[in-house]
């Protein structure tokens, strides 16, 4: 299976999303912010990082890149998309998802291993795990407080679509603690922590992050 | 009227480029001999200024002179420390050259680690911006050094910080810190590179001088190693990345000012402002144009900018070079040629690149959107050649602007407080005996600022980027995969104990060599490379001298001692308010290499029922130590000796148990001697230990207090399984090294015979959260 | 040359902790009575020539497009400068024509 991973000028985690894809078993792709195909990849990473080193918001610029304009439509097709960290703010941006992320609470880039309860095995990114279960990941942001008013987050647990919790103490001032939002479908999720730094063993806090990647093979095949 | 030359006359009218500026250039300074210049203004001594018109055979024009006034300044010549650093060149042996693929001169030391793989790292200082403007002038020194190690073709992989403020309760040093772990995580993190390690530090004598040093390691193939050097006549010199402004300019705006008349201000900003985005995307882009074959030289603009670029280009090639300074892409039109030439704006490279090449340079610059000039090109001549438009404003050889600068044989004097000093030493000062007292003086040291957990700064660092990091602070060093194939690393440590560089500056040096060089053996990796960076006070005061001829004395003498190289580093002068000058501040950072990351040592054990011993001997060495500066602010006497024979010995010691597969973790011994360690070595994973020192005691002659606090020098913490005791036992007798069981990991407490039985929660209620409550303090309403 | 100004502010509902901490700042410096700060941005888009009705209609599809969040974020204003000018101008001969009054 062949995963497309984004890079945008400023792009940091595409590296450690290729290897994730690549330990899952399939084959990363490299796609470029500048072309508007995604060379037919059956799925789609947006990688965390500081693409346009987050000026305006972060997300905003890259989010009118030309990949882009492939990706939006492809998503709204049923293309499965994964957006870590900036990638989780470029699809808010893109709105393929509500809310919007926003800086940390306590005004600090916080890097730190994040215990989080993967609440929805419903979406293409999360079928592997069983619901409710913990895992612990690598949270590295500095504007990753998801934000979206009442309504849209009522919507969004009555739903089902809150993808992922943190547990223990809330570490950014994310609403509700949500951690991961997936879209109606289920093929559009975004992810505040880095699941591509938990897949091998000795260089993160665990391999739990693999099963993510693994997630989308069986998706893909199922479909 | 100066700088300006004989302004009146010389009219250049509307030229295309550089319409405004009455310029100075080369024919007229060479018909006007006798106009006065402010060579004094822009730092210049007399003879200095002979000197330039000794080598032009004429008055220097405006250009001229602020590249001389800059490239000759301390921060650029090195023209007090030179003297004294030959000391590395001159007692590097053959054999310590042997992994060496580039020494001292170039940007950075690149040391071969193995596997066809090359490694460059380098230290470097950005002490003064960081007091004036915390933020950028932390941010851009990661930026600095991050491009030094890029200009050597490789990619960078990893950084690290030593921070030193003044007292953490000073409301300055609220004012400071918080800004300056801004900054380096700001700028680290937004270039993609995980911080692994480092320092910080708190004392009064850094108050008004803040030191920040940064330290990033970049790995290549052997292959891919670059240059600096400008050759071939017809090759063309090309300036890319971020436009230029007016950052950094500072004193040069006294030639400025009155060369133009146009409105605008004449102060210009001195501190730079960095742009990690730019630099990230710059970093992509020089890797590809490496991989494309395209670069023929490379240099990155660092300080002194553009005039630096140019004349270590030149100076290292093998003919001259001419440039148009009228073609420099401008953030800020009303720069003038001076300023451009001063210009400390970030984030720029400058390539030499073959002609049939360019275009392919061209097309990968423009496809990461990176701006790239032609200037000029290397020439058949001997000189550096600078136009500003049809004007020759610069014509001077470039070896007499980048190497032959000024050589200063300072004066040195030992300190006249040094007797007295060394007189006062810890003995007969107040020290605990018994448990509770010792127990109580743990307590404080692990509360003190320089003892206490520094989470507070090292979560705001990326760690995990590229995911290569196998190991990071609070373990002894940082660990890092280079080949992802095979699990090659590097290891990283970089240290220095300023209170005892204080107390003597040669075995302070000595000191900082062995705590790094340990640190690194500890962890697993063989120490191979040795890079410095050394802060010290005015070098007009001969006792800095003193102590700067004292330190680079002792650490070219430990490293012949040690078999491993200087590599390259830097010098920070001027750490000075008034009469306060920072403790002298020799940073070492050793790198070592293993060859699979996968094999290093953890700081702290992690299962219950290890064995524990301590290897080394220990003596009553309390002076300088953090017991005396907690519990009495006592700092004098003289530090613990230095045996770099027991440093090597340690050293093999724990590579050998490492390489039989035995041990669990190792940790080794520093500030706050062994209590600090062991209870370092049990809050890591929340694993306790009961131990028992009577045996220690008695073995090396000392009481229970020196047994816990004392900073003799060549200690470690290891922990083995209890069926491999006897082997560990067979070995250290084999390598005649000091060893010693001293306890039994398990429990959750730190418990010593006799002595004290601390519960982790207590030790960790202690150690944490201390800086917070210091910043907190500092913020509320008094 | 003409000028666009236009503002964004975080919208009421939404958490601002720098303006929070800015907020906080102020109390410690001793300016007590202010009681809540919202910190936003102001962007200036010049154009060549006079600012017209197209051009502010551009600058307006430019705010709720890309210079702004509308999840997050609030238009407050879209404005020329000169029309910023002109009020200023207008300011300074009322209050010249209210000191002649008074001097009347």
């Amino acid at each position: 299976m062949r995963v497309g991973v984004v890079t945008f000028p400023g792009s940091l985690d595409d590296h450690d999303a290729r290897r994730a894809v690549h330990l899952a078993g399939a084959e990363p792709v490299r796609l470029w912010h500048a072309d508007a195909g995604l060379q037919g990849v059956e799925a789609v990473i947006l990688p965390g990082g500081f693409s346009y080193g987050d000026y305006l918001r972060a997300g905003a610029i890259a989010r009118f890149s030309p990949v882009m304009d492939a990706v939006i439509p492809a998503a709204q097709d049923g293309l499965p998309v994964l957006g870590i960290c900036n990638g989780f703010q470029v699809l808010c941006e893109s709105h393929l998802l509500p809310g919007a992320l926003v800086r940390n609470d306590h005004q600090q880039f916080r890097c730190q291993d994040q215990t989080l309860r993967v609440e929805s095995t419903h979406t293409a990114w999360t079928s592997g795990f069983q619901a409710g279960q913990q895992v612990v990941v690598t949270l590295k942001n500095g504007e990753g407080a998801y934000m979206a008013d009442d309504r849209t987050l009522d919507e969004l647990e009555e739903q089902g679509r809150v993808v992922a919790r943190y547990v223990g103490d809330n570490p950014n001032g994310s609403r509700r603690a949500i951690a991961g939002v997936t879209n109606a479908r289920g093929n559009v999720v975004g992810l505040m922590p880095h699941p591509e730094h938990a897949v091998e063993s000795g260089y993160g806090p665990s391999v739990d992050g693999l099963t993510f990647f693994t997630s989308v093979l069986n998706s893909v095949v199922r479909a | 009227m100066s700088g300006g030359g004989g302004a009146s006359r010389d009219d250049n009218g509307d030229s295309s480029t550089g319409p405004r500026f009455a310029v100075d250039t080369v024919p007229v300074a060479a018909g006007s001999a006798d106009v006065e210049q402010p060579y004094a203004a822009l730092g210049l001594k007399p003879e200095e200024y002979e000197r330039i018109r000794e080598i032009l055979g004429r008055r220097p024009t405006s250009a001229e002179l602020a590249m001389y006034s800059v490239m000759w300044s301390e921060h650029c010549s090195y023209k007090s420390s030179k003297v004294h650093l030959r000391q590395f060149g001159d007692k590097t042996t053959e054999q310590m050259r042997a992994s060496l693929l580039v020494g001292i001169g170039e940007n950075a030391g690149v040391v071969d680690i193995g596997g066809g793989w090359a490694v460059t790292y380098k230290v470097e200082s950005h002490n003064h911006p960081s007091y004036v403007e915390p933020y950028q002038g932390a941010a851009t020194g990661v930026g600095g050094i991050v491009r030094d190690i890029m200009s050597m073709g490789a990619r960078p992989i990893a950084v690290m910080d030593a921070l030193r403020f003044g007292a953490l309760d000073h409301p300055d040093t609220a004012r400071v810190l918080p800004a300056v772990v801004a900054g380096v995580g700001g700028y680290g993190n937004c270039l993609g590179l995980p911080n692994i390690g480092g320092e910080v530090e708190f004392d009064p004598c850094y108050q008004g001088n803040p030191l920040v040093n940064a330290l990033c390691v970049g790995s290549m193939r052997i292959e891919d190693i670059h240059l600096a050097s400008a050759e071939g006549a017809g090759n063309l010199v090309v300036l890319f990345g971020a436009k230029t402004g007016g950052d950094g300019i500072g004193g040069v705006s006294v030639l400025a000012s009155e060369s133009f008349d146009s409105s605008g201000s004449t102060k210009r900003p001195a501190v730079q402002v960095g742009d990690p985005f730019a630099e990230k995307v710059l970093i992509e882009c020089c890797l590809e144009l490496y991989a494309a074959r395209v670069v023929a030289g490379i240099q990155d603009l660092g300080g002194a900018g553009l005039s630096c670029a140019t004349s270590e280009l030149a100076s290292n090639g093998d003919g001259g070079m001419s440039v148009h300074l009228d073609r420099v892409p401008l953030r800020d039109a009303s720069l003038s040629p001076e300023e451009i030439l001063m210009s400390e704006s970030q984030e720029r490279m400058m390539a030499v690149v073959e002609p049939e090449r360019l275009d392919d340079f061209m097309s990968i610059t423009a496809r990461w959107d990176v701006e790239a000039t032609v200037l000029g090109q290397v020439t058949d001549g001997d000189t550096l050649q600078v136009y500003w438009g049809s004007e020759l404003i610069v014509d001077v050889p470039p070896r007499s602007v980048a190497h032959d600068g000024p050589v200063y044989e300072r004066p040195m004097a030992r300190p006249a407080y040094l007797d007295a000093q060394v007189a006062d030493s810890t003995v007969g000062l107040p020290a605990p005996e018994e448990g509770p007292e010792l127990a109580q003086a743990l307590l404080d040291v692990l509360a003190s600022p320089n003892g206490c957990d520094v989470t507070w700064v090292t979560q705001q660092y990326d760690r995990y980027v590229r995911g290569n990091t196998a190991q990071a602070m609070p373990d002894d060093a940082g660990v890092v995969r280079v080949d992802e194939v095979t699990g090659r690393g590097v290891v990283i440590s970089a240290d220095v104990n300023p209170r005892f560089a204080q107390l003597d500056p040669y075995a302070g040096a000595q000191h900082a060599l062995a705590e790094s060089y340990r640190n690194v053996a500890v962890s697993g990796g063989v120490p191979t490379a040795v890079s410095d960076c050394l802060n010290f006070g005015s070098p007009e005061d001969p006792a800095v001298m003193w102590q700067f001829e004292r330190a680079v004395s002792g650490l070219a003498d430990g490293c012949t001692a040690l078999g491993i190289p200087v590599t390259g580093g830097n010098v920070s002068f001027y750490n000075q308010t008034g009469d306060l000058a920072v403790h002298p501040t020799p940073l070492v950072a050793v790198l070592g290499v293993i060859e699979d990351v996968a094999a290093r040592n953890r700081a702290g054990w992690q299962q219950p029922g290890l064995a524990v011993f301590l290897l080394g001997a220990t003596g009553d060495d309390l002076d300088g130590s953090l017991w005396a500066q907690v519990a009495h602010q006592h700092l004098g006497g003289l530090p613990p000796p230095v045996d770099l024979e027991a440093e090597r010995r340690l050293g093999r010691t724990v590579l050998a148990a490492g390489a039989n597969g035995m041990l669990h973790s190792a940790h080794d011994l520093s500030e706050g001697g062994l209590a600090m360690a062991l209870a370092e070595a049990v809050l890591r994973h929340g694993i306790g230990i009961e131990a028992d020192l009577e045996g220690l005691c008695l073995r090396d002659g000392i009481e229970a207090f020196s047994a816990l606090f004392s900073e003799s020098g060549a200690r470690a913490l290891i922990a083995v399984a209890e069926d491999d005791v006897p082997d560990l036992v067979d070995l250290c007798a084999a390598q005649q090294q000091p060893a010693i069981r001293i306890g039994t990991t398990g429990s959750d407490s730190l418990r010593v015979e006799d002595l004290y039985d601390l519960p982790l929660s207590r030790l960790r209620a202690a150690h944490t959260g201390v800086i917070q409550r210091a910043l907190a303090l500092a913020a509320s309403p008094a | 040359m003409g000028t666009v100004i236009v503002d964004v502010m975080p919208k009421r509902e939404i958490l601002d902790p720098q303006g929070q901490a800015v907020a906080g700042a102020l109390a410690r410096l001793g300016a007590t009575e202010f009681t809540q700060v919202r910190q936003g941005k102001r962007f200036t888009l010049e154009v060549e020539g006079e600012v017209t009705p197209q051009t502010l209609a551009a600058a307006r599809q430019a705010a709720v497009t890309l210079l702004s969040n509308p999840v997050i974020e609030d238009v407050v204003s879209v404005r020329a400068q000169q029309d910023v000018e002109q009020v200023r101008a207008q300011q300074d001969v009322e209050q010249v024509r209210a000191q002649q009054g008074d001097q009347a």
